[in-house]
């Protein structure tokens, strides 16, 4: 099946735009583009985690767009994903011709309160999503040789790359010293090494038919295996075992699998940034190197724009800000753009085959390859 | 003499020292914390409580520096998670505030500590780990 048309509403604060309005204009551009009009899909799945009930109809209402199946999906910082896998599950199926996936959310600042926790967890101060974050980061750093400087060097990279991305909250480079000189958060995390709950929509139209170029080679979402104690389930406990799959490995072997590609065929990757040392967990978690190869990877320039394989070219969540439900299907849209060549001045030469990485609370993950 | 009260019923046992409360399976054997009916690893459905005692090593640590929804307590405040000899990971507070103060591998014990005061006057309390005196 192919992508036939992909829409972004920036992301970033927009205190006078409402959320369906937000929905709307991510949802025009991606119709607009697959010249599908009303009526012209079967099917929306609209992902969202915090809007509430029934936000899909709130956008396709404000379009006059509603009469075919709308549902809300949710898989926490995966809801993109997850949108995705069903509209392409629907299509391979053959049950429907075209697809609208989009992805919505309006968030705060700051920490997000979950209902994820329980109440004593809250009470209890183990409700503090960085915290969880830095620990992982920290077991990272004991298990890859990833210092603090590495941590630097990703957001470094990305900033540098989401300068020239018009749909970024953050579009300024940024010098490691300045990263290093942020408040920390949670030791090794300071606050620049992690992304910004925001604002924003993504809009993306599958089709079954062949005519634009951009096809979606697998959408594959896996949930968590038990046991690990710093997965994104975050469970209060685990196992001194480290044998446990994580989900996005689990996710990317399947997509691999699916679409005949392998990790050395890829071009170009936006992968989950949440925090700096999430991405190169990602590296080792998507097998863009070996087990404990990732600041190596880092290091060796291969994952900045002008190196072989580009990760997170649009400036990846540190510069776009993460609001949850249009994260990943933004990253489908950059990617989309970049196979197209549509890139501008952060365009991959010559990009054939990409993949994007979500994985949120749940835990659940999501790995979508596209190719040209 | 202050009263007490756990922040969560059945979660631990607030003596010196303490306990946390957990299960184990009787199928495959493995312990869990906090208890489940279902093994959460093997989803078999014959589990029996257990107890774990203290003390372990830490695994992970940081602080928390910003209180997080619904915290009503002190910030800073240490975070982590603690390996218990019994082969279970377990994420909590520590007494420890400063990260630097502490190491991978460092001796933890079980102790309670005390988060906030309630309406009714009471110290709402809570599982913790501290460094072992060296």
């Amino acid at each position: 099946m192919e992508v036939a048309g992909v829409g972004l509403h920036p992301f970033g604060r927009h205190p006078g735009t409402s959320l369906p309005a937000m929905g709307a204009a991510a949802v025009r551009a991606a119709l607009a583009e697959a010249e599908v009009g009303r009526g012209g899909f079967q099917a929306a799945f609209c992902a969202t985690a915090y809007a509430g009930v029934a936000s899909g109809h709130k956008v396709l209402g404000a379009l006059g767009m509603t009469g075919m199946p709308i549902v809300d999906v949710e898989a926490g910082c995966a809801s993109g994903a997850a949108a995705l896998m069903l509209a392409a599950s629907a299509i391979a199926s053959g049950q429907r011709d075209t697809v609208l996936v989009f992805g919505v959310e309006k968030m705060p600042k700051g920490i997000i309160r979950s209902s994820f926790f329980d109440p004593w967890q809250e009470e209890a101060g183990l409700a503090a999503t960085p915290a969880y974050f830095a620990l992982r980061a920290q077991r990272l750093m004991e298990t890859s040789g990833v210092t603090k400087d590495h941590l630097a060097s990703v957001v470094v990279k990305n900033r540098a790359q989401g300068a020239g991305n018009p749909d970024a909250m953050f579009r300024s480079a940024v010098a490691a010293a300045d990263v290093l000189g942020s408040r920390v958060v949670c030791e090794p995390l300071h606050l620049w090494m992690l992304c910004s709950p925001n604002e924003g929509a993504a809009a993306v139209v599958l089709r079954a038919a062949r005519r634009s170029g951009v096809r979606v080679d697998s959408a594959v979402l896996r949930s968590h295996l038990p046991g690990a104690v710093l997965s994104e389930s975050t469970p209060l406990a685990g196992l001194a075992d480290e044998s446990v799959v994580p989900p996005s490995t689990l996710a990317a072997d399947a997509a691999y699998e699916e679409a005949g590609v392998g990790p050395e065929d890829l071009d170009v990757v936006e992968c989950q940034d949440t925090d700096a040392a999430r991405e190169l967990l990602g590296y080792e978690e998507l097998r863009l190197c070996p087990p404990g190869g990732s600041a190596e990877l880092l290091e060796s320039g291969a994952t900045a724009l002008a190196g072989r394989l580009p990760v997170n070219p649009s400036g990846g969540l540190l510069s776009k800000g993460e609001p949850l439900g249009a994260s990943a299907l933004g990253q489908v849209v950059e990617l989309v753009r970049q196979l197209r060549g549509q890139g501008a001045e952060r365009q991959v030469p010559g990009a054939r085959v990409a993949l994007a990485h979500t994985v949120g609370r749940g835990a659940n993950a999501g790995v979508v390859i596209l190719t040209r | 003499m202050v009263a007490r009260v756990p922040v969560r019923q059945g979660l631990f046992v607030d003596a010196d020292p303490p306990l946390l409360l957990g299960g184990r399976c009787r199928s495959c054997g493995r312990p869990h914390f906090a208890r489940q009916e279902n093994c959460p690893y093997c989803s078999s459905a014959h589990t029996e409580d257990d107890a774990f005692s203290g003390p372990g090593r830490l695994w992970a640590h940081t602080a928390v520096t910003a209180a997080p929804p619904g915290y009503q307590g002190e910030v800073p405040y240490g975070f982590g998670v603690v390996e218990l000899p019994v082969g279970l990971r377990v994420v909590g507070r520590l007494t420890e505030a400063d990260p630097s103060r502490l190491s991978i591998g460092r001796l933890m014990d079980l102790v309670v500590v005390p988060l906030h005061v309630d309406d009714e006057g009471r110290h709402v309390v809570t599982y913790a780990f501290a460094p072992e005196a060296i």
